[in-house]
């Protein structure tokens, strides 16, 4: 899972050509200043570039002196601090619009399912109609036939056919559908490949799901999540704050003497205020949904995404999450000084016509043990399937023989009722593979009791370690299923689940979630049928599988449609990773300010105070380089961590306080140190060419 | 150094009691004068018909706030009524309304920013109903809005404690005795406490002087205790007569740190985790020795000019008592304005520009352990925000004691931190170009701008101490500072105790591996980090062009 999990992230390159193109449109677009309102830091550089041109156009407008504007070239100094202004609202901009873009290419993919087609309505009467599919509202009826596009989302309310789901799955193999079973709804832009469906419309035109996710997608409908609102208020307080340091400067320099060059306190200004998160904040969050949706699962908000990393508790299913979900034939027992061979042979010739996953594992297993039954050829025996009633099945042969395989009572009651006696080994060997969690299959010909085969709910591997890895991160895992505690507690040992629910109830499950939140704990969970719909709808993050009923993918705030539960646990290191990103490059934004400050200040100050020179500990060339050289840093620095902003930060389940102390190593002491680095080397670079202009 | 050394030591040890005492005087447990106490407390309660419910955040403020009006007004017509009221012997005569205004919002707000001159200005009456009365009440009630805030944090109650009740608690149970202790222990080294008016006595060379007197020890011990720090005289706690010996600084200094830093531990208490407070004790105590370092550092190493000169001894003795010494002078310096107490027993404008740079740090940070109560809230505000941005580079929306840190109480957190930086620096542009300000500047250069920066951040860290060298005294000064002292305390408060009512409201949520720890060293490391990041970035720029401009054109 985990190197599925890689796979697509290396698939998926950072830029193409498309994307580059369309976000550098867009980012120039975006500069409009009543869209970068809503990010108050970057508005904030924008007016600055504003005011720079001003000071282009007229550099004495601000109140420099003539004299200072005719020494210092100010004019064209001024020109380029306004372009590194500009350059830095773009960058930001580009920022956002290329994680934009990389939603919506996900997105045109999808849309091409959603050209218009036609749709056979069926009127009251039962007469078909052909009308086109925007038209259908909710409760229409249509019919789809094979080879046709199921024109909107909806539940199947007659019919059983195989719908081609590839164009929203990816994935080519057909899936079954049919009504009045847990799957029986189907999504808007599938296509039957066989058979047909009598379809019940859910939604309303514009509203389907594909809808809703083209537009999420798209960041279109993209709200800001609590913890990014909470985050924003930081970064505009210190805005402000700076603001406030900056326009009191002024006046403190005037007390000191010295009139600060105008462009000097907007660079100041610029340098010190958060850009750099504040450049890359949606990024971020667009990113991080994107991230989601590349793995195939639809987050219905980026709150759910981000609750998913808040996640401490997980309730999982155990069939089909923890397990396979079918029991498979896992060894043979004989009883009674019964031959094993022929425990096999008799096994698996009861099993050869069984298409149960029960049957099938029989001979298969019994295959690779070596039992002597061939392909039967020609013989075709009549085979009884099990039902709930004799709770067994079996083969009767031409020979006569008759071969049973079922519940140790049933095959019991069955071979005492016709003579045959009960060996004494039995009911320990029923009894011992019980104990281990497994299904004991009694196997009797004729009146004759031959052994035992050991049915195993099978653990899917590396699942053990995954819940290690939860357990670290602080996740407890519970498992929930219908078998009795004693096969439960083998299945939560074997899988290293932390808790277990036996003999679980939908209703079950709903109180286990309640227990858990009252105990504060943030609960995620898994579903598909109807009756997880509530549960769905309780837990904290509920995921539903696209294979699922429509009442459960409506309760749920994501829709994994690969239809994999196990997927869940990807989700909420996702949801985490985001997190991280977010807190780490407000760190690294913060922390970038240490070294602007060693290079602004002495620089700012060098004139009224000589010695101000001594806190120049990075040696730059000059007042003018100095502030310019960290203007480019502060600049250059959002286009250099897009691709963080984009992946996210590298992400290894650990406990808290390592996972903070290498964060805040790398991005807390990494930028307080490397704008030192990087602001000297610029300031290398742009001090002869200042020299040059007569700067 | 083994003396500041030994002086911390024995300081840590009277700490946790303190702390221990405090929280059952909070938490309404058993104290050892209870049968007493409970007593003088239902007294109380029954005259002044005292409701004793608890109360949400905003009734306890409101609460809070009703009653600090009130005394703010009696104090104001007892300060201008003095001249015509009893115990007056020396006749002092009634205070103009500015400075009467002035000098009550000083003392309610527990600042004691003195633009008056004590020992002339006020009457007996005056400096017990008023400067007493309200270092006592004024401590109570920062006292008060600290657990309040403490409770909200811990959330084990649904309310955040009744204002009333509190203040009535810490005044029996702690002020007043502990006072009393202190007053007696004073008067033994020789502080006077007398109603009598001044004398007049023939010094050695044979000319007259008067000397004030007083209830000089019983100001003096709440002044401390409360982290007050108005004088009696105005030289202060350099003052022979309210500072005469080592052991009276020694346990000034003591009663002055003991119980902001109670507080923390209280909060530890309270929160059930003696950790949690462990953890913001040792960042505080970690913030406040590097200021000692840097101050005593500093003046040890004194002035090059003088020592070229041939005019210096073992450092910068300028300005300091020398029954102090360096050490028990930067000791003090350190501790006043880090607890935000005020009271100065050396001259804080002749210290060196470094030397004196640390006050100011202190006061701008206003969280190393910082005023009565006051101190822990503001450091709260820093715990939250420490815990927003660390928290997320765990993966998990950031928590607090079990408490979601979300919109709302960042909103709340950065009305705080922006307030302080707005009162400060806006109000200092205000006095560094406004001929107001610049015509009562004794130096018209670095050290002037010193001076107003620090006025400014005395007043708004409700400090009250004065880098002197400033004629203060001027309707500028007493209007701007009294806005600067009125909006930093109760806007502060209002605001904090915001954050607790939000918290406390909360759903809480269990802690788990994926939780950031906030009880070890390396949150304590990172809330030191946070402070100094927010607190330099912030005012890097202004004491660039003060004290470290100073720093460098005397050395460089």
């Amino acid at each position: 899972m985990e190197r599925k999990m890689s796979d697509r992230q290396e698939k998926t390159r950072l830029l193409t050509k498309d994307i580059f193109k369309s976000s550098l449109l867009g980012a120039v677009k975006k500069m409009d200043p009543r869209y970068m309102l809503g990010t108050p830091v970057m508005f904030v550089v924008e007016v600055g570039a504003v005011l720079a041109l001003l000071l282009t156009v007229a550099p004495t407008a601000l109140g420099d002196s003539p004299q200072a504007v005719e020494e210092q070239n100010l004019r064209l100094y001024n020109g380029i601090v306004c372009g590194l202004l500009f350059l830095t609202v773009l960058f930001a901009n580009f920022a956002e619009s290329v994680a934009e873009g990389r939603g919506k290419a996900q997105a045109a993919s999808m849309k091409k399912t959603r050209q218009d087609t036609g749709a056979r309505l069926l009127g009251p009467d039962g007469k078909e109609t052909a009308v086109s599919a925007s038209l259908l509202k909710r409760g229409d009826v249509v019919l789809v036939k094979a080879g046709e596009v199921i024109p909107g989302d909806g539940e199947v309310i007659e019919g059983i056919a195989s719908v081609d789901e590839s164009a929203i799955t990816g994935e080519s193999a057909p899936v079954t559908r049919e009504a009045g079973t847990d799957f029986s709804s189907v999504t808007g832009g599938t296509t039957v490949v066989s058979d047909w469906l009598k379809v019940e419309i859910t939604s309303q035109p514009g509203e389907s799901f594909l809808d809703k996710m083209i537009s999420l997608v798209e960041g279109a409908s993209r709200q800001k999540t609590p913890n990014e609102i909470a985050l924003n208020t930081l970064l505009t307080a210190l805005t402000v704050i700076f603001l406030l340091v900056v326009a009191t400067l002024y006046p403190f320099a005037l007390y000191a003497g010295v009139r600060l060059p105008a462009s000097a306190m907007i660079a100041l200004l610029v340098c010190l205020i958060p850009t750099t998160i504040g450049g890359l904040l949606s990024a971020i969050g667009i990113a991080g949904m994107d991230r989601v949706t590349r793995f195939h699962v639809i987050a219905m908000s980026g709150k759910a995404v981000e609750a998913c990393g808040d996640v401490d508790t997980m309730i999982l299913d155990k069939t089909g999450t923890i397990t396979f979900g079918n029991r498979l034939a896992a060894d043979f027992y004989p009883v009674g000084g019964k031959k094993k061979e022929d425990l096999i042979d008799y096994a698996v010739l009861s099993s050869l016509y069984d298409p149960t996953p029960e049957g099938k594992s029989t001979a298969e297993l019994g295959r690779g043990m070596g039992t002597r039954v061939g392909e039967m050829e020609g013989e075709e025996p009549e085979f009884l399937p099990f039902t709930a009633q004799s709770k067994m099945s079996g083969v009767n042969l031409k020979s006569g023989v008759r071969i049973r395989k079922g519940a140790a009572e049933a095959i019991k009651e069955m071979v005492r009722a016709e003579g045959g006696s009960i060996p004494e080994d039995l009911d320990s060997v029923v009894s011992e593979i019980s104990g281990w969690g497994g299904t004991p299959l009694v196997v009797a010909a004729d009146h004759e009791i031959y052994g035992v085969i050991y049915l195993k709910d099978t653990v899917k591997p590396g699942l053990a370690e995954r819940f290690q890895r939860l357990r670290d991160m602080g996740i407890k895992t519970i498992m929930c299923t219908g078998d009795n505690p004693l096969t439960a507690a083998t299945i939560a040992k074997e899988a290293g689940v932390d808790g277990f629910l036996a003999e679980c109830r939908p209703e079950d499950k709903i109180e286990a979630i309640k227990k858990e939140q009252a105990e504060g704990k943030l609960v995620a969970m898994t579903g598909d049928g109807t009756n997880d719909a509530p549960a769905l709808a309780q837990a904290d993050v509920g995921l539903a599988m696209n294979s699922g009923t429509s009442a459960a993918k409506e309760a749920a705030n994501m829709v994994d449609l690969d239809s994999d539960p196990t997927k869940i646990l990807e989700v909420v290191e996702i949801g985490k990773q985001l997190l991280i990103t977010r807190g780490s490059l407000t760190t690294f934004s913060i922390a970038n300010d240490v070294a602007k400050y060693f290079a602004i200040i002495p620089a700012m100050f060098t004139l009224v105070v000589p010695q101000m020179q001594v806190l120049n500990i990075m040696r730059l060339a000059t007042p003018m380089s100095a502030i310019l050289s960290a203007l480019i840093f502060n600049a250059v620095i959002i286009p250099c961590l897009i691709p963080i902003a984009m992946r996210g930060v590298k992400y290894r389940p650990m406990s808290a306080e390592k996972l903070l102390l290498k964060n805040m190593g790398i991005y807390g002491l990494g930028g307080i140190l490397s704008p030192f680095i990087g602001i000297k080397l610029i300031d290398l670079l742009t001090a002869p060419v200042l020299e040059l202009l007569g700067i | 150094m083994l003396q500041i050394a030994l002086t911390l030591a024995i300081f840590l040890l009277a700490v946790i009691p303190a702390g221990t005492y405090m929280y059952h005087i909070a938490a309404g447990e058993k104290t050892f004068g209870d049968p007493f106490f409970d007593r003088v407390d239902q007294g109380i309660y029954r005259l002044c018909r005292i409701d004793r419910r608890g109360m949400g955040w905003k009734e306890y403020m409101g609460n809070l706030v009703l009653t600090n009006g009130v005394m703010i007004l009696m104090g104001y017509f007892l300060l201008r009524f003095q001249g015509r009221l009893f115990l007056n012997p020396n006749g002092a005569a009634g205070m103009g309304p500015v400075l009467s205004l002035h000098t009550v919002i000083s003392f309610m707000t527990n600042t004691n920013m003195q633009h008056s001159f004590g020992e002339e200005g006020l009457s007996h009456l005056s400096q017990m109903l008023v400067v007493i009365f309200m270092m006592f009440t004024s401590a109570a009630t920062g006292y008060g809005a600290c657990m309040a805030l403490c409770r909200g944090f811990a959330g084990k109650r649904e309310d955040v404690g009744n204002f009333y009740e509190d203040m009535v608690r810490v005044t029996t149970r702690l002020l007043l005795p502990g006072s009393l202790v202190i007053g007696l222990a004073l008067v033994w080294q020789g502080v006077p406490c007398t109603f009598g008016g001044n004398v007049t006595v023939e010094t050695v060379t044979g000319s007259f002087q008067d000397i004030a007197l007083g209830p000089v020890a019983a100001l003096e011990s709440i002044k401390h205790l409360g982290t007050n720090g108005g004088g009696f005289f105005s030289a202060n706690g350099a003052s022979p007569l309210e500072n005469p010996t080592i052991i009276s600084n020694l346990l000034e200094l003591f009663s002055m740190m003991l119980l902001p830093a109670a507080c923390v531990l209280t909060f530890g208490k309270m929160a059930s985790k003696g950790k949690q407070g462990r953890a913001i004790f040792a960042a505080m105590a970690i913030l406040f020795l590097a200021g000692l370092a840097l101050c005593y550092g500093s003046e040890m190493a004194g002035n090059p000019r003088l020592a070229q000169a041939g005019l210096q001894g073992p450092g910068s003795y300028e300005g300091k008592e020398v029954r102090f010494g360096i050490d028990q002078s930067a000791l003090f310096t350190a501790a006043t304005s880090a607890f935000t107490t005020g009271s100065v027993n050396n001259m804080h404008s002749t210290l060196t520009p470094l030397g004196g740079m640390v006050p100011m740090l202190h006061m701008m940070m206003n969280c190393v352990f910082g005023g009565m109560g006051t101190g822990l809230m503001n450091m709260m505000m820093y715990v939250v925000l420490t815990v927003f941005i660390c928290g997320l580079m765990v993966g998990r929306t950031p928590e607090y004691l079990g408490k979601k840190i979300e919109g709302r109480e960042m909103r709340l957190v950065v009305l705080v931190l922006v307030l302080h930086p707005l009162l400060i620096l806006g109000f200092s542009a205000a006095g560094a170009v406004l001929p107001a300000g610049m015509e009562t500047l004794a130096n018209r250069d670095f050290h002037g701008f010193s001076e107003i920066l620090y006025e400014f951040s005395s007043a708004a860290a409700n400090n009250g101490s004065g880098f002197e060298g400033l004629e203060d005294n001027t309707g500028f000064w007493n209007i701007t500072t009294g806005i600067v002292m009125l909006l930093g305390r109760y806007v502060s408060l209002a605001a904090q105790l915001a954050v607790a009512g939000s918290l406390l409201a909360k759903r809480r949520v269990k802690a788990s591996a994926g939780t950031m720890p906030t009880d070890n060293g390396l949150f304590t490391v990172l809330l030191v980090f946070i402070v100094y990041i927010f607190a330099g970035l912030t005012f890097v720029p202004a004491l660039a062009l003060g004290p470290v401009a100073e720093h460098l054109t005397l050395w460089f």
